[in-house]
């Protein structure tokens, strides 16, 4: 009986690598036939690992800190579609953006952005940030008036804490009335270094 | 719990599922199974009840597609050199597996048991959850099976 059993479970001419291969081409087809509602990647940067994520109205979420995904990718699932599959082809473009903007090649992002994660008055305050140019910088206030409430400086910045795309949304670039640098989602270290390779700090 | 992100999904399934189907379609067939099983998976999956059990969920389509790909086999001649060999070859050296292909003799309901058992690597619990039958009923089958095989080997 056991002799017979061991063989029934040793002799299976699988390979754990074949599985792996054939699960990363089920990913890239399943997505490329549009069934991914969600196509993420993972991709190397000089700030990290960040998880990049996309729906089919463009990019979603930008994530620092994609060395431990789990938790942003239930986020995901549960917010958006469980539908959820690693496909870096599908994300090629935006990741190519980032290596030209992190190589000093490139002040601005052509990539359409899916709000979904972000409503009203949040909203409106990314979308904002989102049209300060590359090298300038803004004030809270500034982002709270064109999000239509001058006196809501304090949400504005919870907005801004909040903000699902960092770097290609530019909330790096928004900093206290005054000159003081503000907070950063990511750590401090990394709005300096975003704003050092924009030439606004030394 | 909520069900996880596909991908996490995916990534704990695959290796079960693989081995699953070379047991089942052999190894020139699996991958083919294997990506048919996921995209029905795919498709179905934001309908899946939260603490569903993915594991016999994802094996019970893989087994539909398995006996899919048979009925298409029979469907259409068969190049000579695609015949399966007989009598089963002692040895394995096209990188089939001996036991597997005797397996093939066994009446189907008792070959879907012991490929949940043994390649899919399932617990009583979930053989009778992807068999459709009870727990006792599941081992029974696994037991008649391994005793048919043994004659069938011998």
């Amino acid at each position: 009986m056991n002799e017979l059993e061991k063989m029934l479970r040793g002799d299976v001419p699988a390979s754990p690598d074949e599985a792996r291969a054939a699960a990363e081409r089920f990913a890239a087809r399943a997505a490329d036939e549009g069934l991914a509602d969600v196509a993420y990647a993972l991709v190397d940067s000089p700030l990290g690992r960040l998880l990049v994520a996309q729906t089919k109205r463009g990019l979603v979420e930008l994530a620092y800190g994609g060395e431990e995904p789990d938790s942003m990718l239930a986020e995901l699932s549960e917010k958006l579609s469980p539908r959820v599959l690693e496909a870096p082809g599908k994300l090629d473009d935006v990741r190519r953006q980032l290596d030209e903007y992190f190589g000093g090649r490139r002040t601005d992002f052509d990539v359409p952005i899916d709000w979904s994660l972000s409503r009203g008055f949040t909203q409106r305050v990314l979308q904002a940030t989102a049209k300060v140019p590359f090298g300038q910088l803004a004030t809270y206030r500034d982002m709270a008036t064109k999000a239509g409430n001058e006196r809501a400086v304090r949400a504005a910045g919870n907005a801004l804490g909040s903000n699902h795309i960092p770097i290609v949304v530019p909330c790096h670039r928004i900093i206290r009335t005054g000159g003081a640098l503000g907070g950063y989602t990511g750590g401090l270290e990394r709005k300096e270094y975003l704003l050092q390779l924009e030439g606004v700090l030394l | 719990m909520a069900i996880p992100p596909f991908q996490t999904f995916l990534d704990s399934e695959r290796d079960t599922v693989f081995r699953f189907l070379v047991a089942t379609v052999g190894p020139d067939e699996a991958e083919d199974a294997f990506q048919e099983t996921f995209i029905s998976a795919l498709r179905a999956y934001p309908r899946l009840k939260p603490n569903s059990n993915l594991r016999a969920w994802v094996l019970t389509i893989a087994h539909r597609k398995a006996l899919d790909l048979f009925r298409a086999r029979k469907r259409r001649p068969l190049p000579v050199e695609e015949l399966p060999e007989q009598p089963v070859p002692a040895a394995s050296p096209n990188g089939r597996s001996e036991v597997w292909t005797a397996a093939r003799e066994l009446p189907a309901r008792q070959r879907e048991a012991l490929l949940f058992r043994f390649a899919a690597d399932l617990p009583y619990s979930d053989v009778a959850e992807a068999l459709g039958c009870t727990e006792e009923a599941a081992r029974q089958r696994v037991s008649e099976a391994v005793r048919n095989l043994r004659k069938v080997m011998q």
